[in-house]
């Protein structure tokens, strides 16, 4: 869980890349919206765009659940199904994450070890990839909005992802950065841990929802669906009127899509400094 | 120590509930992150520190024997004696027969967290030896018969009125409600005991081979006149806590005392080299070192090696979000938090551990603080693969898990399951956008909704926008 050896960034940014997505299991299934955003935004930022078709998980699941010859089988796959491109992208640093890893998975200097190197040295999260390898600077472009950032575990502690989104939000005109405390706090969500553990998991996204909401933010934003889901279904159920989004989807301007976890694409609740609160 | 891991969940559901000690971590959560980040903030080349100290410790492990039979001889060499302890059991058996042999009643103790590992103090107490803690903290915990949720601070479960209580009832004085008066009693208590004792054991939080000594590290001084005033004095110690050379000894110094609790330098840090010397004005008559094996060079060459590297600065615990909701006691035995996680299972069995390498969200910051850089996450993970190859962990949750990753390597059936799964979740919730409930993984809708899907998959969106495009 130490920053990942293969982020090697290009002395230059490339012209037109050839950039598969993957999609991951969670965006593909519960909000697909994050995926197009991310298509936007990648084309924004010149790349050719591409979804290799049957794409399913980085492995995750099974990887941290001891089961390390399903998960080898599964790298071994999406190695194959990655290997004509010129980068891999996801948004998500949990999923990028795991696919930094796949070369633990294999006996050093064998096949799969060198073909999972080689993958790793070209999968990148989607902010990392815009900042650090495209060195991509957005149209500036107005949102009238204050959000909270969360860092999300993999992304921050295994790819180095802290400052590459709140630089590209930062280009938004009017949009305010609340950073709360613990923003790189576990959320609690773990895969399988919150199923395992409710109990502690609970307290753990109930501290973070604590912390998000102090920072006075209209909106919660990170880059991993897992944390995003836990942390607005535990909003949700406080009754909380703080919206959750994906950054691509602030960042590819894709607001008139319902937050994560509402039925209908409510306004923004004012923000407590309008409603008169001390600030 | 009774083993309570087994019921990890229950011990962490009780925490969980218990105001006192919530309110006791929060202290912890308030206290020692912010320091240590403030004390490395003020050493810019830490980071390469841990490079240094990581290598040395790799270089020891793997040249465990050389170091350890170094050290024997220079001990001996200083007039000291050594003794070779492969289990909880030699170890005690060991200390006692050199408590006999001065005919000891009473022995003082410094902080240890080995001999709280081999059942020390149950052990001496059963043939008529007794022992008595003299760090504050765990002298609290002794006349409470209670045991140290933390390793550092073993008392970090307790508040001031627990203190005052117990102090009233056992010392047989008035309650007292100030920290000083508090501390003031139990020194006076103390110094009585510090005298009449017949043997002083201290633990060593590192033994340095080319001048055959142990250190301690405290901030409250008790440890110099545990081991000072005795006539004997035993150092209880495990056989990875090797520096080779006081001056890779000053390297880790260094590293602990910032990872610990943020203080630039411990207050105390006493070398001790042997018995007293002729001309020497005090120090004990014997010198022991009780070397503790307990499992630790069965880890060599195995895939829990880099735990062997472990310091006990407990920057682990300290910021491990987990351990900060529910305390020590929860994970049931010794060793707490994520090093407890790894290297509980190797001593009393991943059978009755079984629980604790699961109970991380690999959220990674443990190895971010660890000074030595060790990845609990991934021995955690050892643990986990060990528990799916005996076939150990829960029945159902293997197989979900392999019918999942089976399914995930068949494409097309997947996209079928989840295409079904998809359209159940977006049928129950209707246009709420979110389930209250589930008939499967109930522990997450107990506590919260579960954001439903917006439709069908981006894949199958994708390729209908494909489709219409090459027709257009």
């Amino acid at each position: 869980m130490s920053v990942s050896p293969y982020l090697q960034v290009p002395q230059q940014p490339p012209h037109k890349p050839r950039v598969a997505l993957f999609i991951t299991c969670l965006v593909d299934s519960m909000r697909p919206s994050v995926g197009f955003a991310t298509i936007k935004l990648l084309e924004a930022a010149g790349c050719h765009v591409e979804v290799p078709d049957l794409q399913t998980c980085c492995g995750q699941p099974a990887y941290n659940s001891g089961a390390k010859q399903d998960t080898q089988k599964l790298a071994r796959l999406n190695i194959k199904k990655f290997a004509d491109y010129d980068y891999v992208v996801a948004p998500s640093g949990s999923c990028i994450g795991m696919l930094h890893q796949y070369p633990d998975l294999f006996e050093k200097n064998s096949k799969d070890y060198k073909q999972a190197q080689e993958l790793a040295g070209r999968a990148w999260e989607i902010t990392s990839f815009l900042t650090d390898v495209l060195q991509y600077q957005p149209a500036p472009t107005q949102q009238s909005m204050t959000i909270t950032y969360h860092d999300s575990c993999a992304g921050l502690r295994e790819l180095g992802i802290h400052q590459q989104p709140r630089q590209l939000l930062e280009r938004i005109d009017k949009l305010q950065i609340n950073e709360m405390a613990e923003a790189d706090t576990c959320c609690g969500f773990g895969g399988t841990f919150c199923i395992k553990f409710p109990d502690i998991s609970n307290r753990m996204v109930s501290n973070k929802t604590d912390n998000a909401e102090a920072s006075r933010a209209q909106l919660l934003v990170g880059g991993d669906l897992g944390c995003l889901m836990n942390m607005a279904g535990k909003l949700k159920r406080q009754g909380s009127h703080m919206q959750t989004r994906h950054v691509t989807e602030i960042l590819a301007n894709m607001l008139d899509i319902p937050a994560i976890g509402e039925g209908e694409n409510t306004p923004l609740r004012p923000t407590n400094s309008d409603l008169g609160y001390e600030v | 120590m009774q083993i309570n891991s087994p019921k990890f969940k229950d011990n962490a559901r009780i925490a969980l509930a218990d105001a006192n000690l919530q309110q006791a971590l929060g202290n912890l959560k308030a206290g020692f992150p912010g320091k240590r980040a403030a004390a490395i903030g003020r050493l810019p080349e830490f980071d390469a520190l841990r490079d240094q100290a990581q290598d040395i410790k790799n270089h020891v492990i793997e040249n465990l024997d050389f170091y350890l039979e170094t050290f024997e001889s220079k001990v001996q060499d200083n007039g000291g004696h050594v003794h070779w302890a492969s289990s909880s059991e030699d170890a005690c058996q060991t200390i006692l027969d050199i408590c006999q042999s001065v005919g000891a009643r009473t022995v003082t103790k410094g902080k240890s967290m080995v001999t709280e590992e081999i059942g020390l103090n149950d052990f001496l107490e059963k043939h008529s030896v007794t022992p008595v803690e003299t760090d504050l903290g765990e002298y609290i915990l002794q006349l409470r018969e209670d045991h140290p949720s933390h390793i550092i601070a073993p008392a970090i479960h307790l508040n001031l009125s627990d203190v005052s209580e117990i102090f009233a009832e056992k010392h047989g004085t008035e309650a007292k409600h100030q920290p000083e008066e508090l501390m003031q009693e139990a020194r006076d208590v103390l110094r009585d005991h510090f005298v009449a004792a017949d043997v002083g054991i201290t633990g060593a939080n590192f033994y340095v081979p080319e001048t055959g000594s142990t250190i301690i590290v405290t901030n409250e001084g008790n440890g110099d006149l545990t081991q000072t005033l005795p006539k004997v004095h035993i150092v209880v110690t495990s056989i990875e806590k090797c520096v080779p050379t006081l001056e890779d000894l000053s390297l880790f110094m260094r590293l602990l005392s910032r990872s610990a609790t943020g203080q630039e330098c411990t207050v105390y840090n006493t070398l001790s080299s042997g018995p007293r010397q002729p001309g020497d004005q005090d120090g004990p008559e014997q010198f022991h070192v009780v070397l503790v094996d307990n499992g630790r060079s069965s880890m060599v060459g195995d895939d829990l090696q880099d735990m062997l590297r472990c310091i006990r600065c407990s920057a682990c615990m300290n910021h491990c979000p987990v351990y900060s909701q529910i305390g020590g006691h929860a994970y049931g035995w010794v060793y707490p938090g994520p090093m407890g996680s790894v290297l509980t299972p190797k001593m009393i069995g991943i059978h009755d551990a079984g629980h604790l390498p699961n109970a991380s969200t690999f959220c990674g910051k443990c190895e971010s603080v660890c000074p030595v850089r060790i990845p609990l996450p991934k021995l955690m993970r050892s643990w986990r693969e060990t528990q799916h190859q005996q076939q150990a962990s829960p029945a159902i949750g293997r197989m979900a898990i392999g019918g999942w990753a089976w399914l995930a390597r068949h494409p097309r059936l997947y996209k079928l399951g989840s295409s079904i799964a998809i359209k159940a979740m977006s049928i129950m919730a209707g246009n709420k956008g979110r389930l209250k409930s589930l008939p499967v993984g109930r522990g997450w809708t107990l506590w919260r909704d579960l954001p439903a899907p917006q439709g069908s998959s981006f894949q199958q969106q994708w390729k209908q926008q494909q489709n219409k495009g090459d027709k257009s």
